[in-house]
């Protein structure tokens, strides 16, 4: 550590790294537009420039490093008369219908207007005009509202390794967009959202979906039906000024209920029903030389990854579907039955913390009959939005238990929620099948963690299972191109797209740090702790529904509902 | 069309991202325009995503991505023409077309460019079309040069 002045106090920093890091640790705070945490610096937006003593011209804090004798005036009336210009000049071609817009109340340029007290338009740009790119059933892009900071740009290439988008064009007449500005829907978009997440502006959101759900609640003549990821229930307290972490899962069910749905579900419980049939796949797969690795299937931005960048590993995705579309079709079966409700009738609706499973539900694959297994998914932020607009009041309602026969669920499938928790339910469901006894200790920490990849050498009975956990797309290239390679063995991978797993989806709430998301984390590792039923085939209602119903895993039953196929996608990658 | 741009690659062999823009350029000289095919296959060669060579071309003026048409327009937009009046020509052009630089018009007649300098000031404002100069253009030539060129362009057809 070396010692800096800032602002006329000495403040500690590490020599060479960032200026805006050591600021930031001092609780000094200078703002950003551009800058993601831990990557390399863009110096893109400039809003973090600072006075440094002996330098002729303002610095970026972001890309100037820390080094001993530094003397440097953040908020000196040079610098933050910088920083009002940038914002007003951002401001001169911005469309100004802040009240109209997705983002109002959450948008880092109008929170900049706010806190640097901009009261007047001081430049009039022309005002950008563009049309907005509708096509994509998850993402919506309003290029007007762009303020090319670059940071989707970025998060799609370097921490997806999609690069769906880049910067088109040149000068003032750049944009963000797809090659050849074509729909996001028929581009390498994997649908993820991180890039929404990153987005300081109504540039990027979420195709809401809201009205549908409203209008079903509202029509008598639908039955309709919710279930909530395991994630939400520990991140939707955010959006109420909770905690990270704070499990709310009683009071959102009691919210749920409120709100009028007939039944509320978790889907926790099909991720039971994932592992029962994808434990079992696993064995089959191993004792008959299947296509190995087996790689899960779960995260449909990683499905559609495989499908457009390595075709020819599809052989390797689980054939089961995500928990989302298994609750869906045992929804519109077995429980339609059950009520003797006509699925028709039926207007099932997922809480999801991810974008890509509005894709996902669209899928042709998920139908049957012409009647799709999941009707509308709602994000973390769009039910936290429904919250609000029928002014449900979250810190005075009263948990409440979800509903049989979907609501039960064991700690495994609570961990669908982190990046390696299907590993580790998986594992312990295999351990089950292969030795018929539980493993000694249930907990496997090498798989556990934020790091992107993770591995381990795990023992079952006489068999050892190489396995790895990877989160966040870009990952997943260097492990394929090994395992295509032929240079590294692996039995059984893992892959939630965004990183950190469901816990950091693109439809979680916005501006979670770090430190948030290792909140979450320990929530789900908190619960797996504390609770009794701890692997998904010791669950009740799992092993009563395979009784009544399914009869056994990877049966007729479970190959018709259940299980599902991929297809190579061609788009311009 | 898919030979062509492989043959291209071939002269590039190993070859990393600094040799986008030679390509790219050799793949306009041989079509006269960047398809998204060649996009593709640029992409694989050079293990670039699409977006990434799409970005880079639309920073060039000189890139097109749609063929010319058969009587391609360059206007001149140098410092003595803008004085003697081509932004209005240009205006013109574009409002009579219904199409912006770089792009052909449907029924792939004409296409329009815009050039920094043709080199003859004097003929200012000038265009050009396939070539051939037209010197001291005003707005109200433009329909009736257009006119010329369509009905040729028709008659050739027949």
């Amino acid at each position: 550590m070396i010692k800096i002045e800032v602002n006329g106090r000495i403040i500690e920093g590490k020599d060479g790294e960032m200026l805006i890091y050591a600021l930031r640790r001092a609780g000094i705070h200078v703002p950003t537009l551009c800058h993601l945490n831990d990557m390399f610096p863009s110096g893109a937006c400039r809003l973090c420039v600072v006075e440094v003593d002996g330098e002729k011209n303002l610095v970026p804090s972001c890309s100037y490093p820390v080094r001993s004798g530094l003397k440097i005036w953040t908020h000196s009336e040079r610098a933050v008369e910088a920083r009002k210009t940038i914002v007003e000049l951002l401001l001169a071609n911005h469309p100004d219908d802040c009240l109209y817009c997705e983002r109002n109340g959450s948008c880092q340029l109008q929170d900049l207007a706010e806190n640097l007290h901009i009261l007047r338009r001081r430049y009039i740009g022309d005002r950008n005009r563009f049309n907005e790119d509708i096509s994509s059933p998850s993402i919506l892009r309003d290029p007007e509202k762009c303020i090319l900071c670059g940071k989707c740009v970025r998060v799609c290439e370097e921490i997806q390794g999609v690069s769906a988008i880049d910067f088109i064009g040149r000068g003032s007449s750049t944009t963000v967009g797809t090659a050849f500005n074509e729909g996001l829907n028929v581009s390498s978009c994997v649908n993820c959202g991180q890039c929404i997440n990153v987005c300081p502006t109504g540039a990027l959101r979420e195709r809401n979906q809201i009205n549908d759900v409203m209008a079903a609640l509202s029509n008598p003549d639908k039955f309709v039906v919710v279930q909530h990821a395991p994630s939400i229930s520990l991140t939707l307290g955010e959006e109420f000024g909770l905690k990270p972490g704070a499990d709310v899962n009683g009071i959102m069910t009691a919210a749920l209920r409120q709100l009028g749905f007939d039944r509320v579900f978790e889907t926790s419980f099909s991720a039971d029903l994932t592992i029962m049939e994808e434990a079992s796949e696993l064995v089959r797969r191993i004792q008959t030389n299947g296509p190995l690795p087996m790689f899960t299937s779960c995260s449909p931005g990683w499905v559609k990854f495989v499908e457009q960048f390595y075709p020819e590993l599809l052989p390797n995705l689980s054939t089961c579907k995500s928990p989302q579309q298994m609750l869906g079709a045992i929804i519109k079966s077995y429980f339609a039955t059950r009520e003797n409700i006509p699925p028709e009738k039926i207007f099932s609706v997922s809480i999801m913390p991810c974008t890509a499973k509005k894709f996902e539900a669209g899928r042709q694959e998920m139908e049957r009959g012409g009647i799709a297994d999941v009707d509308a998914v709602l994000t973390t932020r769009e039910l936290a939005r429904v919250i609000r607009m029928r002014g449900l009041d979250m810190h005075k309602l009263k948990p409440e238990h979800a509903d049989t026969p979907f609501g039960e669920r064991s700690t495994a499938g609570k961990l669908f929620a982190t990046s390696g928790g299907v590993m580790e339910a998986a594992l312990r469901t295999a351990h089950f099948l292969i030795t018929g006894k539980e493993m000694k200790d249930l907990e496997i920490k090498e798989v556990r963690g934020l790091d992107g990849i993770k591995e381990a050498h795990v023992t079952i009975g006489d068999l050892t299972l190489n396995v790895a956990v990877v989160s966040g797309l870009m990952n997943t290239r260097t492990i394929l191109d090994e395992i295509r390679s032929g240079s590294r063995t692996i039995h059984f991978m893992e892959v939630m797209t965004c990183p950190g797993g469901c816990i950091n989806g693109g439809g979680q709430p916005l501006n979670a740090d770090i430190e948030a998301i290792k909140a979450r984390m320990r929530a789900v590792y908190k619960i797996d702790k504390t609770e009794v039923i701890r692997t998904s085939h010791q669950n009740p209602s799992i092993q009563r529904i395979y009784a009544e119903f399914l009869g056994e895993p990877l049966g007729k039953k479970s190959h018709e509902l259940l299980h599902t196929s991929y297809q190579k996608r061609t788009v311009l990658v | 069309m898919k030979q062509e741009i492989q043959c291209i690659l071939k002269r590039y062999p190993h070859a990393g991202r600094d040799k986008l823009i030679p390509i790219l350029q050799d793949v306009q000289e041989a079509l006269g325009f960047i398809s998204k095919e060649s996009v593709v296959q640029i992409g694989e060669h050079l293990h670039l995503p699409a977006s990434k060579i799409f970005g880079v071309a639309t920073f060039y003026n000189q890139f097109r991505f749609e063929p010319v048409g058969r009587y391609h327009i360059q206007i001149c937009r140098g410092t003595a023409c803008h004085v003697k009046g081509s932004a209005a020509v240009l205006e013109t052009i574009k409002r009579a077309l219904k199409i912006e630089s770089g792009q052909t018009t449907r029924d792939g007649m004409f296409s329009l460019e815009e050039v920094a300098c043709l080199g003859a000031c004097g003929l200012a404002p000038v265009i050009a079309v396939n070539g051939r100069f037209h010197a001291k253009i005003t707005p109200e030539d433009i329909q009736g040069l257009l006119n010329t060129y369509r009905q040729k362009g028709e008659s050739s057809d027949e």
